[in-house]
Order: C-alpha cells, then sequence, then structure tokens
C-alpha cells in the first residue's frame, strides 16, 4: 500500500499503466515494481523450471524474480525488469512465463514432480528415441518474453569520453571520491546507474557534514559531471569501460538508450554491496523481500508492502529497516540469527531466531520462527518477511578489469584485493556511512595523484555494529530451500551436485544452471558457493568464485550496436558519379565494399536482356564503364622500379615509361593474392591500379615490406584512388570519343598503342588516357580528378551519343572479360591459387631475384603436375549457361570424385552460345577432353579448351 | 579495446592500428622446404611478453615493434 | 562393442527411483583419484578433445592405464565456452571425412556414454547475401554432394521457410539471397558431451586428475617419456595433447613451434526469449553464427579479435561489429538484451584446418589447431587420436592433417574452400 506521504515521487502526476489487463495507476517516481506493490501485487511472474509464483524481492538490479513484459507506445521489452524500469503513463506491463497468467499458471502443476527433477535431471533421461523426440516440448515451455513483432526503430547514438578520474557509484563513497578527486585538479565522470545520484543516502536518514544527506548530495554534485541513469556494465582494456545511460526519462519518450565508451587514466570503484537472502525453507514465497529493498521502498516510494512484517536476519543492517517500517505504522518482529537482542523501542526482537518455514496460498500469511536446528518452532501470521543474509560486495567491475578476491572471514564477503586499483565504499566490506565516506575521500585523492586541502566528509558513526553471523541455509531434511529464485536450484541441489563430483564452481553453475539467471546469480551466488564449499569441506576461499563477465546488467543489444545499422552498418563505398549511375536506371550492387553497377535496365527489361544489350553494345560500337573504384596506388622514388619488382611476380623494372604490364601479385605463400595493370608514368614513377576491393591491402603490404625488410630503399607510395575518377571507353568506335574530349594528345596507334599511357589537358584539367582493356575491344581509360568526374562522365555520353554509346555495368563487363578469358580475382581464383594455375609460369623462370612469394611456389605441392589449372569450358548443349560452382566430376561406379569447378560461366552474345572458365585438375593436359558436369545432382558435359573464346589473337585490342 | 603507443603519434585507440604478426627474418629461397616452411607458417605464439608488428594505418601509416603481454594485454616497455 | 561398466546407469527409471530415494544414491560421476607415478598413455587437456581420445583408448583400444591431466576442471576451456554448433559442412573430401567422422559418432553418442548430450539436428542454415556469395555457394555444395554430406541449395524463400524472423527486406546492408542447409547439423549440450566422455572414460578405468598443470616434459634423449606437472612428475608411454588454446605455450615446453596463431573469440547469449529461432543460422559474409538454446537464450559469435590473445576475454569494438551483424539478419532482436559476453582462446592453424598426428617430437602426439571449429569434431579428434596414439600410425582420415603439410605446401585450406581469397 501507498503511504499518504513521503517518498520521492510526485503525486501530482499520477500515471496509469496496466497490469495483465488490469488498469493500476502509479505516480511519477515509482518504478513498475513499487507501482505494483504499492497496489497489492503480489505474484509478479513465475520461476524458470518449477513455475513456483514468484513476487518482487529487490529494489534494483539484484532483482531476481520481477521479469515482465512492457509495451510502451511503439517500444518493447520482453524481459524488463520491473524494478529498473520508470512507470510512464500509459505502459502496458504483462507478466511472462504464465499461462494463462502469472497469477494461474498451469505449468505450476510441474512442481509437484520437483522430486524427479532435481538439478540437471535432463543429462539422466530424455535419451530414448532421441533427445530431440523430447526437445520442442521443453523448448516451449521454456524462455521467459517473446520476441515482438515490431522493429525497434529508435535512434541509438553512442559516444565517447575521456576523464582523468572515473568514479564508478554515485552513492557516499563514489561521491566523496569524485568530490576529493575534483579539488585535486583531475577530470572527473561519474556513472551511476539510480535515476539520481546518492545511492544509499536516497534512503537512509543520515546527515553528513550536519546536514541531511542529500543536501549533502546536491551540494557535492553541483558542478560535477555525474552520468545518472549510466550503469557501468563492462570493463575492457587499458582503462576503456562500457556505460550504458537509459534515456527513459528524456521528455521525448522512450529515447534509445545510449552507450558510452569512456577511457579512464584511473578509476575508482564505488560500486557498492547487494544484500543476500537468507536460505530457509520455502523462502521462495511471493511476500519475502530483501529488507534493504523493503526500506528503499518505503523511503524511495513511500511503499508499505505489508503491515504484519517479520524482519529476518544475520546482521546488523536490517534493523534500519525494521525500524522504518514500525514508523511507518507496521506491526514489526525482528527474527535475529544471533544470540544476542538488543532493545528496540516498539519492536520485538527475538535472539537466536531464524524462519524455519513459511506459508499461505497466492502470498505470505505465516512464517515459523525458531532456533537453526528447528528443534522448537513458532508459527507467527505475517503478510511480509523481510530477510537479510548479509552484504556481498558488489565486486563485478573490480573483478572484470581484473582484480583479485579475498574472502573475508569475518565479513563473510568477497572483498576486492586492491592492488594499484582504487576501491571505496561497502565494495570493501565497509558498512558503516563514515568509513564510507572516508575511503572515498581518500581513493579520490590517490586515484587524482595529488594532494587537496580539502577536508574529508564527515558521519556520525552507526549505533549498531555487530559481527554478522554468517548462514548458510539450514540442516533440516526434506525442505526445500532456494539459492537461486529465478533458475529454482535449492540447497539440496548444490549439495546433489557435489556428490556427484561436479565440485569446481563452474561445474557447480552450469550443472545445476545457479546464476545462469537474467540476474546471473547478484543475489544467489555467494550463497551457493559457501554451500558448496560446506558439502565438499573446503574453504570459501578455495571454492572461489566464477568468472565475473559483461555486461553487468543485461543490455540491449540495439544499443550495443549504436549507429552500426542498416546502411551504417559496414557503409558501402559511392563512386563519385554514384547519382548518374542511379539516374541513368543502374541496379547499384555491393561489389568488393563498393556500390557499383550491375546493369543498367531499361523499363521492362530483365537483367539478362540488359546485359547481352550492353555486352554486344560495347563489342561493336562502344561502351562506357566506370572503373573509378578500381585502386590507384602511385610509388615514386628513385627506387621504386627495384623494390617493385621484388613485390610483383612479374617484371616491371624493365618496363618503359608510358607503358603499361599486366601483373600478378603473390603472398609469401605463393598464393595470388592481387591482379592489376602497373604503368610506369617515369622511370621513378610507378601507378599501381589494384583490384577495388584489394586496394587497402595492397598498400599495406607495399608499406609493410618497405618498410620492414627494404627500409633503405627509397620509394614512397600514395593511395589516390579516391582522387582519381576513371572511366573506360571501349569498343570500334571508342577513339573518335576520346579524340573528340580534345586536349590534343595523340591518340593514334602508333603514338598510342594498347598498354601505353599518355598524360593531357582537358582545359584546366589534368587527365590521363591509357590504352588497357578488360574486355578485349580497344580501349581508352580516362582518368580526371574526381571532381571532374560528373562533367566528363556526362561529357563522354554526350560526344558518343551518334556513336551509340552506351554505359556498362560489372555484369557485362563480366561477360565481355569471360569471352576473353580474362580473369577476376576472387571468382577465378581463391585463396589456393598459385600463379602456374593460371597458366603464368614466365616470370618464376625468368626472374632469378627473391620476389614475394618465390620460393613457396617451389614446394613439393606446387610443382605437382595434377593442380587444378584455369582453362576454358564449352559446354556439350550451347544453350544452357552452366552455373558457376558446378563441379566437374571422375565418375566411377556409383561415386564420383572432384576435379574442380567452374568458376565463371555466361552465355557469350558475341558467340551466341555458352562458354565458360574453370579450375580443373590437370586442367592443360586435358586439352580437348569432353568431361562430366555436375551440379546438385544432375549431370552434363562440357569440353576442355583454351581460356579465351573470342578474337584470341587479339586482333581487335590493337589497331 | 587497446591504447596503443605509436611512436611517432603518442598513444591512440586500438581502432587506428593494423595487427601485423610476428616479425620474421626472411630467409634466401635457396633455403629447404622445411626452413622455408618454418619462417611461413611457424609461429612462436607466445603467451606473455610477445613482439609483434602494429601499424599505425589509421595516422601516420608508419610500421613499428610493440612487445605486448598477450596474457594481459599490457604494453611492455 | 562392450557395455560400460557405469556404477549407476541412467535412465527414466532410475530418476524415479532416485526422486523416491531423495536423490541420494547417484554416485560420483567420475571419480577424483590421485595421479599414480606412470600410465601408458598421457592425454594432456580436460576438454572434450582429451577425454574423448581417453574414453576411446580405453573401449576401442583395450588401454587400461590411461591419464587425462586437467590444469583446471573438465570442459572449462574452448569445450565448455563455444556456442554448441555440430556440422560436417566441409568443402575438402579430406575435411568432409573427418567432420562427418565426429557428426556420426555424435548422433550415437547420448546412447553410448549414457548421457543426454542433447544433440539436437535442427539444421545449420548457411546464408549467402549475393549473387556472388550464391557461385561460391553452389561451389561448396556440389563439393558436400560429392563428398557424400546430406545438403540443400535454397532460394532466399528457401532460407525465410526455414527461418521465419530472419530479415525480408532487400535493402538490408546484407540482404537474404539464398542459402544452403544441412539437416543433420545441430547443436549439442556442450558441457555434457564433456561430462559424458568423462564418466564414461572414468568407468573404464581411466583416471581423470583436474586441477593438474603440466609444467613441462620428461626427455629420455630426444623422446618424451612423460611430463612434469603441478602435482608431481608422471611417466608416460605415450603422450597426446589436446590443449586447445595453449597448443603453443605446450610445445614450447617441447621445444618446437607450431604454425598455430592463437586469438581470443567472443561468443555471446541474450536473455531467454520463447522459441523463434528453429535452426542454426551461419553467414559468410558476416561470419555471423546464432541458434536458439533450448533454454531460450540466443547464442551466437562471429570472427575473431583482430590481434592475437590468451586474456579470456572479448574486445568491445568487435563484439559490438558482431551484434550489428546479427541485427542486420534479425531486426526483431534490437529489443534483445545481451546476458553474457565471453571469449576463448582458439588456436588458429594457418590453413583453418587441424592438426592431428606425430609431433616433431617423438613419443608426443598432437590433436590441436581447430580454430573455431574444434567443438563439433571432438568425437572424431579424441577418436583418431585414441587410434594414433595406440597403434603408432595415421588413421587413412587424419594422415591429411598432419603437420608435415605445411613442408609439403599440401594445405587443407577451408577459408580459400569456402572461396575466401587470402
Amino acid at each position: 500500500m501507498r503511504l499518504a506521504s513521503g517518498g520521492r515521487i510526485d503525486r501530482a502526476k499520477k500515471l496509469s499503466f496496466t497490469w495483465n489487463g488490469t488498469a493500476l495507476t502509479g505516480f511519477t517516481g515509482d518504478t513498475i515494481a513499487s507501482a505494483l506493490l504499492a497496489n497489492g501485487v503480489k505474484i509478479v511472474a513465475r520461476s524458470f523450471k518449477y513455475h513456483r509464483p514468484r513476487g518482487v524481492f529487490a529494489a534494483w538490479v539484484d532483482e531476481p524474480n520481477a521479469v515482465v513484459d512492457v509495451r510502451y507506445g511503439d517500444q518493447h521489452d520482453p524481459n524488463a525488469r520491473a524494478t529498473l524500469v520508470s512507470l510512464r503513463d500509459g505502459m502496458v506491463v504483462a507478466g511472462v512465463n504464465g499461462y494463462p497468467s502469472v497469477a494461474h499458471d498451469a505449468a505450476g502443476a510441474l512442481d509437484l514432480l520437483h522430486r524427479f527433477l532435481p538439478a540437471g535431471f535432463y543429462y539422466k533421461t530424455f535419451m530414448t528415441p532421441s533427445w530431440q523426440s523430447y526437445e520442442p516440448q521443453i523448448r516451449a515451455m521454456a524462455g521467459l518474453g517473446q520476441v515482438g513483432d515490431a522493429i525497434e526503430t529508435r535512434a541509438f547514438e553512442t559516444r565517447t569520453a575521456r576523464c582523468d578520474v572515473l568514479v564508478i557509484g554515485a552513492g557516499p563513497a563514489g561521491l566523496a571520491a569524485a568530490r576529493a578527486a575534483q579539488a585535486a585538479g583531475a577530470s572527473v565522470i561519474v556513472a551511476d546507474d539510480r535515476p539520481e545520484p546518492g545511492g544509499s543516502l536516497l534512503w537512509d536518514t543520515a546527515t553528513i557534514d550536519g546536514a541531511p544527506a542529500l543536501d549533502w548530495v546536491g551540494a557535492t554534485t553541483a558542478g560535477m559531471r555525474v552520468l545518472s541513469r549510466s550503469t557501468v556494465f563492462g570493463a575492457y582494456d587499458h582503462g576503456s569501460f562500457a556505460v550504458l545511460e537509459d534515456r527513459a526519462a528524456a521528455p521525448a519518450g522512450w529515447a534509445g538508450p545510449r552507450l558510452w565508451v569512456i577511457r579512464a587514466a584511473q578509476v575508482v570503484f564505488a560500486t557498492g554491496a547487494i544484500e543476500r537472502p537468507l536460505v530457509f525453507p520455502d523462502n521462495d514465497r511471493p511476500g519475502i523481500m530483501s529488507a534493504n529493498a523493503v526500506l528503499a521502498y518505503l523511503r524511495q516510494h513511500a511503499v508499505l508492502p505489508g503491515r504484519r512484517v517479520i524482519v529476518a536476519t544475520n546482521n546488523d543492517s536490517a534493523y534500519a529497516t525494521a525500524i522504518a517500517l514500525r514508523d511507518a505504522g507496521a506491526a514489526v518482529e525482528i527474527a535475529d540469527a544471533r544470540a544476542e537482542a538488543p532493545n528496540i523501542e516498539g519492536i520485538r526482537v527475538r535472539p537466536a531466531s531464524v524462519p524455519l518455514g513459511t506459508g499461505g496460498r497466492g502470498g505470505l500469511a505465516w512464517v515459523d520462527l525458531g532456533p537453526c536446528d528447528g528443534s522448537r518452532r513458532e508459527r507467527v501470521p505475517a503478510d511480509l518477511l523481510a530477510v537479510s543474509g548479509g552484504w556481498s560486495p558488489a565486486v563485478h567491475l573490480f573483478s572484470q578489469a581484473g582484480g583479485a578476491l579475498r574472502w573475508d572471514e569475518a565479513l563473510a564477503a568477497f572483498v576486492p584485493v586492491a592492488a594499484g586499483q582504487h576501491v571505496a565504499g561497502s565494495v570493501t566490506g565497509a558498512w558503516d556511512l563514515a568509513t564510507c565516506l572516508a575511503q572515498g575521500h581518500r581513493a579520490g585523492l590517490d586515484a587524482a595523484g595529488r594532494a587537496s586541502d580539502l577536508a574529508a566528509p564527515h558521519a556520525p558513526a552507526s549505533a549498531l555494529a555487530r559481527p554478522i553471523l554468517p548462514l548458510w541455509g539450514l540442516d533440516l531434511p526434506g525442505t526445500r530451500q532456494w539459492v537461486d529464485y529465478q533458475n529454482d536450484v535449492t540447497a539440496k541441489d548444490v549439495r546433489l551436485a557435489a556428490s556427484e563430483g561436479y565440485r569446481s564452481v563452474e561445474h557447480l553453475k552450469r550443472y545445476t544452471t545457479l546464476g545462469m539467471a537474467t540476474d546471473q546469480g547478484k543475489t544467489s551466488n555467494v550463497n551457493g558457493l559457501a554451500i558448496l564449499a560446506d558439502a565438499t569441506g573446503q574453504a570459501i576461499q578455495d571454492v572461489g568464485t566464477t568468472k565475473f563477465r559483461p555486461p553487468f546488467t543485461p543490455v540491449p543489444l540495439a544499443a550495443i550496436a549504436g549507429l552500426r545499422a542498416g546502411a551504417l552498418f559496414a557503409p558501402l563505398r559511392h563512386l563519385p558519379v554514384h547519382d548518374d549511375h542511379v539516374a541513368l536506371g543502374a541496379e547499384m550492387r555491393d561489389y568488393g565494399g563498393w556500390a557499383r553497377p550491375a546493369c543498367y535496365r531499361g523499363i521492362g527489361e530483365t537483367t539478362a536482356a540488359a546485359v547481352k544489350r550492353e555486352a554486344t553494345n560495347a563489342r561493336f560500337r562502344v561502351g562506357l564503364f566506370d572503373g573509378s573504384s578500381l585502386g590507384k596506388i602511385e610509388v615514386q622514388g628513385p627506387d621504386a622500379a627495384a623494390f617493385l619488382n621484388l613485390m610483383y611476380y612479374n617484371e616491371v623494372a624493365n618496363l618503359r615509361p608510358g607503358r603499361l604490364r599486366y601483373c600478378l601479385l603473390l603472398r609469401e605463400t605463393g598464393v595470388v593474392y592481387d591482379d592489376g595493370v602497373v604503368a610506369r608514368l617515369a622511370p621513378d614513377h610507378y601507378l599501381l591500379s589494384p583490384s577495388s576491393s584489394h586496394t587497402a591491402g595492397v598498400l599495406a603490404m607495399l608499406e609493410l615490406w618497405h618498410q620492414t625488410e627494404y627500409p633503405t630503399m627509397q620509394v614512397s607510395f600514395h593511395d589516390v584512388t579516391a582522387a582519381w575518377a576513371t572511366f573506360a571507353v571501349s569498343g570500334p568506335k571508342s577513339r573518335e570519343i576520346v579524340m573528340a574530349l580534345g586536349g590534343g594528345a595523340d591518340l593514334s596507334e602508333q603514338a598510342l598503342p594498347h598498354m601505353a599511357m599518355t598524360k593531357t589537358m582537358l582545359g584546366a584539367v589534368p587527365c590521363r588516357i591509357a590504352r588497357v582493356s578488360f574486355t578485349g575491344e580497344r580501349s581508352y581509360e580516362v582518368s580526371v580528378p574526381s571532381g571532374y568526374a560528373h562533367s566528363l562522365w556526362r561529357r563522354l555520353l554526350d560526344l558518343g551519343e551518334k556513336a551509340g554509346i552506351m554505359p556498362y555495368g560489372i555484369e557485362s563487363l563480366s561477360v565481355l572479360r569471360a569471352e576473353k578469358g580474362y580473369i577476376l580475382i576472387g571468382t577465378d581464383t581463391d585463396g589456393m591459387t598459385l600463379p602456374v594455375d593460371l597458366g603464368l609460369e614466365g616470370p618464376l623462370r625468368a626472374k632469378k631475384i627473391d620476389f614475394v612469394g618465390k620460393r613457396s611456389l617451389l614446394t613439393p605441392d606446387a610443382t605437382r603436375p595434377d593442380r587444378r589449372q584455369l582453362v576454358g569450358l564449352l559446354p556439350a548443349d550451347p544453350a544452357v549457361v552452366p552455373v558457376p560452382g558446378t563441379h566437374a566430376v571422375l565418375r566411377d561406379g556409383g561415386g564420383q570424385r572432384s576435379l574442380g569447378w567452374i568458376t565463371t560461366a555466361c552465355r557469350s552474345p558475341v558467340l551466341q552460345r555458352s562458354v565458360a572458365l574453370g579450375m580443373i585438375e590437370s586442367g592443360r593436359a586435358r586439352m580437348g577432353e569432353t568431361i562430366d558436369l555436375f551440379h546438385l545432382g544432375q549431370f552434363s558435359r562440357a569440353t576442355i579448351v583454351a581460356t579465351c573464346f573470342y578474337d584470341p589473337a587479339g586482333e581487335k585490342l590493337h589497331g | 579495446m587497446l591504447a596503443l603507443p605509436c611512436p611517432h603519434c603518442g598513444t591512440r585507440d586500438e581502432a587506428e592500428f593494423q595487427f601485423g604478426g610476428e616479425p620474421a627474418i626472411r630467409p634466401p629461397s635457396a633455403v629447404t622446404d622445411t626452413v622455408w616452411a618454418e619462417y611461413v607458417y611457424m609461429r612462436s605464439n607466445e603467451k606473455g611478453p610477445h613482439r609483434e608488428l602494429w601499424c599505425h594505418a589509421g595516422g601516420c601509416g608508419q610500421w613499428f615493434v610493440l612487445t605486448r603481454n598477450t596474457a594481459t594485454h599490457a604494453v611492455l616497455p | 562393442m562392450s557395455r560400460t561398466p557405469f556404477r549407476t546407469r541412467y535412465s527414466a527409471a532410475s530418476l524415479l527411483r532416485q526422486g523416491l530415494a531423495g536423490q541420494t544414491g547417484w554416485g560420483e560421476a567420475w571419480r577424483a583419484p590421485a595421479p599414480r607415478p606412470r600410465y601408458d598413455f598421457v592425454i594432456i587437456g580436460g576438454g572434450g578433445h582429451g577425454l574423448a581420445t581417453a574414453y576411446y583408448l580405453a573401449k576401442l583400444h583395450g588401454a587400461n592405464r590411461v591419464a587425462v591431466l586437467e590444469k583446471g576442471w573438465i570442459g572449462g576451456g574452448n569445450t565448455g565456452g563455444n556456442t554448441t554448433i555440430v556440422r560436417s559442412n566441409y568443402f575438402f573430401p579430406e575435411s568432409a571425412a573427418l567432420y562427418d567422422h565426429a557428426l556420426r559418432l555424435y548422433e550415437g553418442l547420448s546412447q553410448e556414454l549414457n548421457y543426454n548430450i542433447m544433440l539436437s539436428q535442427r539444421g545449420v542454415v548457411t546464408i549467402a547475401h549475393s549473387h556472388h556469395d550464391m557461385e561460391l555457394m553452389a561451389r561448396s555444395v556440389n563439393a558436400m554432394l560429392i563428398n557424400g554430406i546430406d545438403v540443400e541449395l535454397l532460394d532466399a524463400e528457401g532460407v525465410h521457410r526455414e527461418i521465419k524472423i530472419a530479415n525480408r527486406d532487400p535493402h538490408a546492408r546484407f540482404p537474404i539471397h539464398g542459402g544452403f542447409v544441412q539437416r543433420r547439423g545441430g547443436i549439442a549440450r556442450h558441457d555434457a558431451v564433456a561430462w559424458g566422455y568423462a564418466r564414461a572414460a572414468d568407468a573404464m578405468g581411466v583416471d581423470i586428475i583436474q586441477n593438474c598443470e603440466v609444467t613441462g616434459f620428461r626427455f629420455d634423449g630426444a623422446r618424451v617419456v612423460g611430463v612434469e606437472t603441478s602435482r608431481g612428475p608422471i611417466a608416460a608411454g605415450r603422450v597426446g595433447m589436446a590443449v586447445s588454446g595453449h597448443s603453443g605455450v605446450l610445445a614450447a615446453k617441447a621445444g618446437f613451434k607450431l604454425p598455430i596463431q592463437s586469438y581470443a573469440l567472443q561468443a555471446m547469449v541474450t536473455e531467454p526469449v520463447k522459441p523463434v529461432l528453429d535452426t542454426v543460422i551461419l553467414s559468410g559474409s558476416t561470419g555471423i553464427y546464432c541458434s536458439q538454446s533450448d533454454k531460450g537464450e540466443m547464442v551466437f559469435g562471429a570472427g575473431l579479435d583482430l590481434y592475437p590473445s590468451y586474456a579470456q576475454r572479448g574486445n568491445l569494438p568487435v563484439g559490438q561489429t558482431i551484434i550489428a551483424a546479427l541485427l542486420d539478419m534479425f531486426p526483431r532482436f534490437r529489443t534483445l538484451k545481451l546476458l553474457r559476453q565471453w571469449a576463448g582462446i582458439v588456436d588458429v592453424c594457418w590453413d583453418y584446418s587441424p592438426l592431428i598426428g606425430p609431433s616433431p617430437v617423438e613419443g608426443l602426439y598432437l590433436n590441436c589447431g581447430w580454430g573455431t571449429g574444434g567443438f563439433k569434431a571432438i568425437p572424431a579428434g579424441g577418436w583418431l587420436l585414441a587410434h594414433i596414439l595406440a597403434t603408432g600410425q595415421h588413421h587413412p582420415i587424419s594422415a591429411p592433417f598432419d603437420l608435415n603439410r605445411f613442408t609439403t605446401g599440401r594445405l587443407i585450406d577451408e577459408a580459400a574452400g569456402a572461396g575466401i581469397a587470402h
């Protein structure tokens, strides 16, 4: 129920929401959990395995139970944690994993079979006839929420930040640290997951420096960079931290969460502590809550979750809850496991008393109290049982960052072993406000690495500070004592695992699923491993913890991906005249990371028809191709020739200035990495043309070899790909069009033969013209600075209009080059192809120097006669184009053996038949043979021929 | 997310760098297949301090040798 | 094949009996023996491969003095940290023979080990995102069909029939163009594979010794005759090593190098949701792979981190790219939340194929270099290493995977086979 006053809620702002279809209300400042509690909702979820009813247990990130489905506007969170989501007007909240509802779940009957379904039972059965005969039903039972149909469309952004000191946690210790570090001159960022800074001070009545604690928080955070609602969820290398800023409170509604990546020179871990449940019989009933959570709901949300309350504890922290409940008008008793009981006005404190059992339908009605051994018990009516089993420091991020942990017997907690790291507050096991503030102040100064005159903040010492009595379950046979609420792991399951040999803490986790639920064991892990230690006779220190991994709390995938979505995920590069292509109707596709025209389809035209039209036009009239994505690397220096000769498979040092040569570039393994035309512009100046997708790789390779192997050579490299646009004018009528461009260069066959290059000026625009062809027709590659690309593209189309110029795309080019037997790297070659496989053996014999990859061409496998070799293939049925990827096979009896495969195939417009290229075992020795082809179980035949199908003498290239 | 010290530009985020493998001394092609295979394929692959090539590709473009502890990712002097 | 002498056989009936008896009579799944001074066979590494090796040594080769030495807890390396995919859809005949041998053994493993490894042959769908991808896929599918592997080429609609929630937007950055499916592929429960082999090996007398780190080798001349461990020296007739993620470290202790570099491979799971993904998906272009566990979590991963590492944690930028790739294929997963991100260390061999066979040092035998694909090969890796240890000879399936292929140049480059030029 909601108290009439108090809390950090805005009673003027009433919010409506629905819970499983029932209209309820809450206030601004509520979480879904606090609003449900205020409305008296007991059962909010079902456990994963036995479908037991579950109520809200905690008040923040440690909540193990209250996973709900939340819809708000067009947003949907299928597995929201009710304790973390701020209530919004119009929210639609529903239970998950319960049918027809979490309050009345048919699968709850499973619980009756629990004795036959212990930890790991599924490893021992469901084998006959096969696991798959059971799996569909088991899958249907599992899972929590349901993936929605709608696609999340919020904008998710990522921000980066640097600072001297990152303080994680804006509780008293964190703020004291930030205050001190800032006073010492450090740049500070405080990241805290709550809606406002203060941490435990948000429900504490303490004073700091004589003022109410929250006044101190306000004064301290003024002028401080505090990221609220910002969960540091991952510690990564070299001081980098990932932070999720939940912008749910942003005025525009649910703005997408924002990912921060913060790089900090120093970090202060002031991450607080998490209260542990007590392990006792039937401790999972709705109405049993963390004592600290009860206090938080009371003070933050003015919610009183029960009127007849038992506070069961083994430490002093829960006394504050009991007192606050008393003050709020509840009837309170304390069951303290320890032998001595202090006098608290208005509260009966039972010493040496623990809960021995609970009961009630749909909630809590009574608690049995008595000594740990169960020798006596008294049934006490109660509608709320607030429990505290002690505190576990939130060492998750400290441990992720590489910090070591130590079990502290006195504190009954794993605490950080701070070796060079800065930790402060309850994460160190300090439960007292005064100590936390002092630690924070010290850690802040240490992290800043400088002194400051600022005095440490002061708070009075706690009145109650007696040692904890560790309690790791009760030795009461035949009872069910929950350790992991969400995954239904009981103390008995832990002991069963230990008895079966699953004694490593990681085996325990995996065998029982302890700590593997969506809360990742925040409340359950320490209880579980303490029980394991007891069962195996080990010290808790030796049992250790499971490995802490990111994220600290679950993080929406979209927030982590950030802007890497849609077109911004691995973005495609655009050509300088991208828009011209699109305007011409080009079908733009991804080729090696560039958006390039596949072909330019006319209205109603098929791709195949367009390809045939474009290819034919380039063969017999003239075509225009955008080759701007082709790499351009300038290589200059007195040693350019000698260096490139060491890099390339082919001889390039004897190339005359103004001439071009087709060359291969190998890896040191001998495998063909790239091919392209190498142009010599001047004795000390080359221009390389790597494949579009290999330009960066080729440049990196040249730099690596130069800098590491040949550092004394005087040569430098410059990638100018983006600086120049290149258009190929190809076909019998190409010369007249390029001549018409002007510029005065002599384009005659004598002055500019095939594989030659010249420079000219088109007005004031520098221009390079190269005679190089990938179509087999006479071709001119005209290059101008990219800024003039559009003008040149338009001008070439205009000048060629009468001659019938048509642009052609990659698919058309692919047909033209296939007819000529020109290879395409990555299509006709792969990571196994050696130059000899392509029939290019000359340089290996002729070049005496140790060029890259040479030695690998001399191994037994490289010189094997039966390697796969590039050949041409004429399908027996000229009307059928074999699918690239079709294999050539040797058939013997029922089976077949692959001889290789077709790499390229098309219908040749000029030959009016299908042609193909392939890599075939001993292919060159099989010239003229007819072989069997295999594709998806179907056979056909083809004859092995030379790779060039059209104009083998190359007459079209010249003249 | 490493922060790597480029000897020319200072410490930068790993996004600016490209890893280049272990530095190796290239034998002449007259060596045996075994020696050549050792150079091309075999790796020391140390756990602990590991000498490795990095290129500040998104910066000065220079390759440099860095010793990094592969077990902790700490950059060593 | 003889029946393995378990202390308690697992079955629905025994579960019922134990239920009535309070689940107190199961006994240990495996013992915790102290190491003996000498074994005929010492297997270094208590992951799936090491445990399977010991099991098959005992089961098929009658070896009765076998020890598995594990530096931590069994199944704690990549066996316990992988994304549990099993498949045999490989390009080269040598690979197909190897991985299909593993898959066939997996198919009978629950019964053989009397331990439910939850093999779910729900199909593995590999996605093509472009025309070029489809051509490469045809090449792969034909190779697999010739190799006798059960695969089917799918068009885009075929993929959408298998994966109802995949992105149908043709303007996705990596649109679905088609794909192929291996229906015998799927997932298995990774821990159960290790535990099942361990329990069955233990029942036949194999000593499984946890928290026993091998710190060096004992030599007689040039021959390995035992190991030094954190629990004292242990003599051995033959030593097998199956230490994924640490092969280079142990090789250095034995005095040789391997064509292996170790990298962190990230894996992630989301919070569990009700079933929406009924097959395993893989994408060659983005490298993403994803399946939904029986608990309901999306289990996914993609490429390696970008530099060598023995630190078992993932790097954030690579993690972001992996998630972006997953969301490009499954936009409806944008609201799902990441529950856990981790990384295993994988030993990546130069040609992406494993090393099985004798090491350069006599008496020491290798099973390593599985890269990202070790889990699916566990039964075959163990079966073959057991064969080699017991007989001193290669099996025809393992012979092509000998270390000597790096000298002859006869690599089995599965990345190249998948059409990757490198």
